[in-house]
């Protein structure tokens, strides 16, 4: 077994800063996506998705995941991966607090005094 | 530094089996539990935040200048200081803990400028009138919806929550990397190793934090500034 090659930090320092500059071209496509009028729920499939190969890249280069042994990575990735999609479960529920909203029907700023005729 | 001196340094009495079974130390696993647990944290906060931006009328306040210009110049300082940790890492694995010192005195630099940055962001909307349980009176009267529903109040808690955890994060990394490079020739490589890993989950969390807080609450038509 290759004991040896395993304690070399691997990756090179032009490794890493193509990694950095992937990251920095990712974050400009967010801000521009920011400006572009798109519905919402397209909007946060696109930042989310980009976010998530932002987090991949950073986890396996940077914090050099890719490296380690995959024992390590199935002991930690799945059971995070699920945690986190368990707390979805919850997350229908608020659209039917969004439809149990109070109405403020005489907002003072906006709303018409509903006796003016 | 070779496997014997490893195997020096974390004596197989530390498991009892012999044998690393991840073949990290017993340090830099916990630190990755760790790493685990508060990645919860986080998703839970910004969970509990979409929840609430689904079900209520939610403002969207950012202009360009400053909020977004700020928080853009932030995302970089964080990034770049993951590439001068990962430079640090790199050169203490070459035994060169100068060099490893001097990488890790940046990555200061970057938190520290990162943290200075998001102190001015924040006082730039607290002095807006932006608190934890309401918003700005203009802020108010902008996003009600035509049909009179108010903005919620909560913008302020999930924004001051989840940033000024993240922020906490952020000093305590900076304080982190502090200790560890004072003693940078005490401790061992691994050591670095693993404040390089706290460093990055900050990093990593940033990500999810700038597009869901920032990019998703521009003000696009400029509506306050009307």
């Amino acid at each position: 077994m290759s004991a040896h090659a395993e304690e070399h930090f691997a990756g090179s320092n032009k490794l890493f800063t193509s990694i950095w500059v992937w990251l920095l071209v990712l974050t400009l496509i967010e801000i521009f996506l920011a400006y572009k009028p798109m519905p919402i729920h397209f909007m946060l499939t696109i930042l989310l998705g980009l976010s998530i190969i932002k987090a991949a890249l950073i986890v396996a280069y940077f914090m050099h995941m890719k490296f380690e042994r995959l024992s390590l990575i199935l002991t930690i990735v799945p059971m995070l991966v699920v945690c986190i999609c368990l707390m979805f479960v919850v997350f229908p529920d608020s659209f039917r607090a969004s439809g149990l909203r109070y109405k403020f029907k005489e907002t003072p700023a906006v709303a018409p005094a509903p006796e003016e005729h | 530094m070779s496997t014997e001196a490893r195997a020096v340094h974390f004596p197989a009495a530390d498991w009892d089996g012999g044998v690393h079974p991840y073949r990290v130390g017993h340090r830099k696993l916990g630190m990755w539990l760790f790493i685990v647990s508060d990645s919860l944290t986080f998703s839970a906060l910004l969970i509990g935040y979409s929840y609430l931006r689904a079900s209520n009328v939610w403002p969207t306040p950012f202009p360009f200048y400053p909020s977004i210009v700020f928080s853009s110049v932030m995302t970089f300082c964080l990034l770049s200081s993951s590439l001068t940790m990962v430079f640090g890492v790199s050169a203490s694995s070459r035994g060169d803990k100068a060099a490893a010192r001097k990488w890790i005195l940046g990555t200061m630099f970057f938190g520290a400028a990162f943290v200075i940055l998001h102190l001015i962001e924040w006082n730039h909307l607290i002095s807006e009138g932006l608190r934890p349980f309401s918003l700005p009176a203009h802020w108010v009267s902008t996003f009600t919806t035509t049909d009179g529903q108010l903005p919620s109040p909560l913008f302020g808690a999930t924004f001051f929550t989840i940033t000024g955890l993240h922020m906490f994060h952020v000093t305590t990394g900076i304080i982190y990397l502090g200790v560890i490079a004072a003693r940078v020739r005490k401790v061992n490589h691994e050591d670095i190793e693993i404040s390089g890993l706290y460093w990055h989950f900050v990093d990593l969390v940033w990500m999810f934090v700038f597009p869901l807080i920032y990019i998703l609450s521009v003000d696009v038509g400029g509506h306050l500034a009307k």
